[in-house]
């Protein structure tokens, strides 16, 4: 650390997160270098430390012999200030080299908020910020992530996007970079090269026309780019790369544990859910492989809590035997086990009581509607018996926190519907008054609403966003329901950040301007409250000629062809299509176990059929 | 094994690892060197670490000490090599053995610092030769002033080529005055930037503290 640094390091919130040197940091030698990547993320050290996809692709990239990948977080905001008013520029982990000193800045973008930390990291980084504005092959901006499959209102920025899971094509471009770098290709060259391997997206390869209301008329490719992206997964997931050794931080971040991921994709088809729609299909470890895997890790990092990460964790198979073994290892060594996303059953509740014996904290459930009939139309497979069953359960075994999560502003959602929350949370209690173990301690319900969110490669990706007037009158409408009951708490989020959610979710390449322009009026880290400021989009959008409404809260024709429809998940828009009518017809449709609906995503294995 | 010490050091990037994530570190790195620290009984069990005398964000130290006790028995003399591996960088394993006193008999430091962009050594010695040094701290109630000039043992500083040279030895417990406590003290002749180093520990009679 050099004085300058060091001065700087002593006047903000936790510096540790700025320093490196962790525990299993790789280092190389540069003189054995010859590709240097830069991994990232457009958020905190906190957060981006807790990110799996971060270990997983910092442990694969840096297997490959001759290529250093080194890790970029955002500077909170008294470090970021510090930094422009000193000069200093952003700066990688491991070796402290300024950004500008890599051939490959990589971003990963889970989140679409996180599109203003982009420009601001590049800008601290002295990268230019446009794919135009950087001609050689030096400083390739690349991105991965979920928010891949709709990337448009960030197109002019990157040189090449990965579609779908990163672990194999990431490593195939680098290579590609690597004989480029050799063989003195020019940018052009290196990127119509990269657009024939299967899962990359070159965005400056293709021509969007649009109609006169601002519709997309035409997405054309041009030098020989594929028509559709096709995204990439790895197939044999049991043997995927998993890292046994990740970096741990010497200071706490959000998931300080080891997080197992069990499988990918989710048999679940609920109606509003992109993950469950776009990781399709499920690919899963066998119980054997992920408790070794877990074993090791917990062996190397010296954690004291393992996770079970997945989009279900309900879903996976091999889950009691999984768990018993992970106990009998964890149990003696005071290491915790904890199991999020368990949906409301018996299966899963008699996990539960087996897994968290001593904490008894709290249970989260996410019914996500209030009344039956909605919760067919979002295909959300849980009826009212099976989650009082569920909390009758957990209410005789003690636990005395159960957390509900609901959207509101889901399609045909009506009043009753949203009355139908307050309802559900008077059951769960009238529940914990029969069946509680010890009512002298007494019960917490806690209901969370969040606007519903319409999202690109799901049934619901035509639909409107309500207003936040709208969202607004349900809130009260359900606070006026839940006023008399004592015990339920009830929390909503504001439908600020929403509404420019699904703008950018939605959104087409006639955006990059705007976020530019919310950037430059002081926008980042917009995913944290104390950083966002709604009038700043407000502002940008007319004034870069465009209509918020447009993108975000339009319902929008069939017919009409979105700004992401050369991205193909694998899941096609006739499956789309067919369960948007399904949804409004109340009709369910059942998990890929219990019968296959032929959503497409087959396709992707060798054999052509799921086996998840 | 029960009341073992380690003494370590805690420097280069080391130095931002507050004192609370120290702990944290501690513990993984017994238990990725497959050590079992004792935990302590009742219904929310804690490892049974101690550290003596918490150190500053930015502060370095050669002379840190960890209280602990281990599940097991093991050749103390191998600890640190045993622990090495397995530490961040700027954490160092120095010394391990039964702690033969109380850590509350830790009363004296000797630092050494660097001082920039203030006053000349003439200044400092100055105003740390004069009794009494008031300084206002936050305490539990209130803001307090106190006198800290009783527990500056010796303060020497001297001019060198990139600023201030200081070299300390501080009553470290009860009272306490931490180096950045004399900083506060300077107001606004106190210097733009300084970091400090710890180099040694004493028993209140001056005799090293193991
Ligand atoms: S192809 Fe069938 S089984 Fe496979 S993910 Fe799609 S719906 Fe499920």
């Amino acid at each position: 650390m050099n004085e300058k640094i060091d001065a700087l390091l002593r006047q903000v919130q936790r510096p540790a997160r700025y320093v490196g040197g962790e525990y299993n940091q790789i280092v190389k030698d540069k003189a054995d270098v010859d590709v240097r990547f830069a991994f990232c993320f457009p958020d905190t050290y906190e957060i981006g430390m807790s990110n799996l996809g971060m270990k997983i692709l910092y442990g694969t990239v840096n297997e490959m012999p001759g290529v250093w990948c080194e890790r970029v977080f955002a500077p909170w905001g008294d470090m970021a200030q510090a930094m422009r008013r000193e000069d200093i520029p952003l700066w990688a982990l491991e070796s402290g080299d300024a950004l500008d000193a890599f051939d490959i800045i990589a971003f990963s973008l889970g989140y679409e908020m996180a599109y203003t930390t982009v420009l601001d990291m590049l800008d601290m980084g002295h990268i230019p910020l446009r794919a135009k504005d950087r001609p050689g092959l030096k400083h390739l901006v690349v991105a991965g992530g979920g928010c891949i499959c709709n990337i448009e209102p960030m197109a002019e920025y990157f040189d090449l996007c990965f579609l779908g899971e990163g672990e194999d094509v990431d490593r195939e471009v680098i290579e590609l970079y690597r004989q480029a770098k050799r063989e003195g290709w020019d940018k052009p060259r290196f990127l119509r090269a990269a657009a024939q391997i299967e899962g990359v997206y070159v965005p400056g390869l293709y021509a969007v026309d649009y109609h006169a209301d601002g519709t997309v008329a035409a997405i054309t490719p041009t030098d020989g780019a594929p028509a559709k992206v096709r995204k990439r997964i790895v197939e044999d997931f049991d043997s995927a790369y998993f890292p046994t050794k990740p970096v741990v931080p010497s200071t706490e971040i959000v998931h300080d544990r080891v997080s197992l991921e069990v499988f990918r994709g989710c048999i679940r088809g609920c109606r509003f859910c992109q993950a469950g729609h776009t990781n399709r299909p499920v690919r899963s470890r066998k119980p054997e492989t992920l408790l070794r895997l877990g074993k090791e890790t917990l062996e190397n990092t010296g954690y004291q809590e393992l996770n079970l990460s997945s989009l279900s964790t309900s879903d996976y198979r091999g889950l009691s035997e999984l768990c018993d073994g992970l106990l009998d290892y964890c149990r003696p060594r005071g290491i915790s086990l904890s199991l999020p996303s368990l949906r409301a059953d018996n299966f899963s509740m008699d996990i539960m009581q087996r897994v968290q014996q001593v904490r008894k904290s709290g249970l989260t459930f996410a019914p996500e509607a209030g009344t039956q009939r909605l919760r067919d139309v979002i295909n959300k497979n849980v009826t009212e018996e099976d989650l009082l069953n569920s909390c009758r359960i957990a209410f005789e075994g003690g636990w005395n926190n159960v957390k509900l999560y609901f959207m509101l502003g889901l399609p045909t959602e009506t009043d009753e519907d949203v009355l139908g929350i307050a309802e559900l949370a008077k059951k769960v209690f009238w529940t914990w008054k029969q069946h509680a173990a010890n009512k002298a301690r007494g019960v917490r319900i806690t209901v969370s609403t969040s606007e519903f969110i319409p999202k690109p490669h799901t049934p619901f990706q035509w639909e409107e966003q309500i207003s936040r007037t709208e969202y607004l009158r349900r809130v009260d409408l359900l606070t006026g329901a839940l006023a008399r009951t004592k015990s339920v708490t009830y929390n909503w989020h504001d439908a600020e950040m929403s509404l420019v959610e699904a703008a950018l979710a939605r959104g087409d390449r006639r955006m990059g301007p705007v976020i530019e322009r919310v950037w430059r009026s002081g926008g980042r880290l917009e995913s944290w409250s104390e950083y966002f400021d709604l009038r700043r989009w407000l502002e940008a959008f007319p004034a870069c000629g465009l209509d918020i409404d447009f993108y975000a809260t339009r319902a929008r024709p069939v017919e009409e062809l979105q700004p992401w429809e050369h991205m193909d998940c694998a899941v096609s828009r006739r499956h789309l299509e067919r369960e948007r009518a399904r949804a409004y017809e109340g009709a369910l449709t059942p998990d890929c176990r219990a019968g296959c609906s032929g959503c497409g995503a087959a396709s992707l294995l060798k054999e052509g059929v799921c086996r998840g | 094994m029960d009341k073992l010490r380690l003494k370590f050091a805690k420097t280069g990037r080391a130095v931002y690892i507050s004192h609370l994530d120290l702990m944290r570190t501690m513990q993984r790195v017994f238990s990725r060197a497959g050590m079992a620290l004792k935990y302590s009984e009742g219904f929310n069990p804690h490892a049974k670490i101690s550290i003596i005398l918490p150190l500053s964000v930015g502060t370095a130290s050669l002379c840190e000490y960890m209280d602990f006790a281990l599940e097991g028995e093991y050749d103390l003399k191998m600890l640190p090599e045993r622990l090495g591996p397995y530490m961040p960088e700027g954490i160092a394993a120095l010394e391990a053995y039964p702690a033969p006193c109380k850590g509350a008999e830790l009363r004296w430091l000797r630092l050494e610092g660097l001082l920039r962009g203030g006053r000349d050594a003439a200044f400092y010695t100055g105003f740390f030769a004069k009794s009494p040094i008031l300084v206002e701290h936050r305490a539990k109630r209130g803001v307090r002033t106190d006198d800290i000039a009783p527990a500056i043992r010796s303060a020497r500083f001297t001019d060198v080529e990139n600023g201030v040279r200081a070299e300390l030895v501080l009553h470290a417990q009860e009272p306490t005055v931490s180096p950045e406590l004399m900083m506060a003290a300077l107001g606004e002749n106190g210097p733009a930037y300084f970091r400090f180093t710890r180099l040694e520990a004493y028993k209140e009679d001056m005799t090293p503290f193991r």
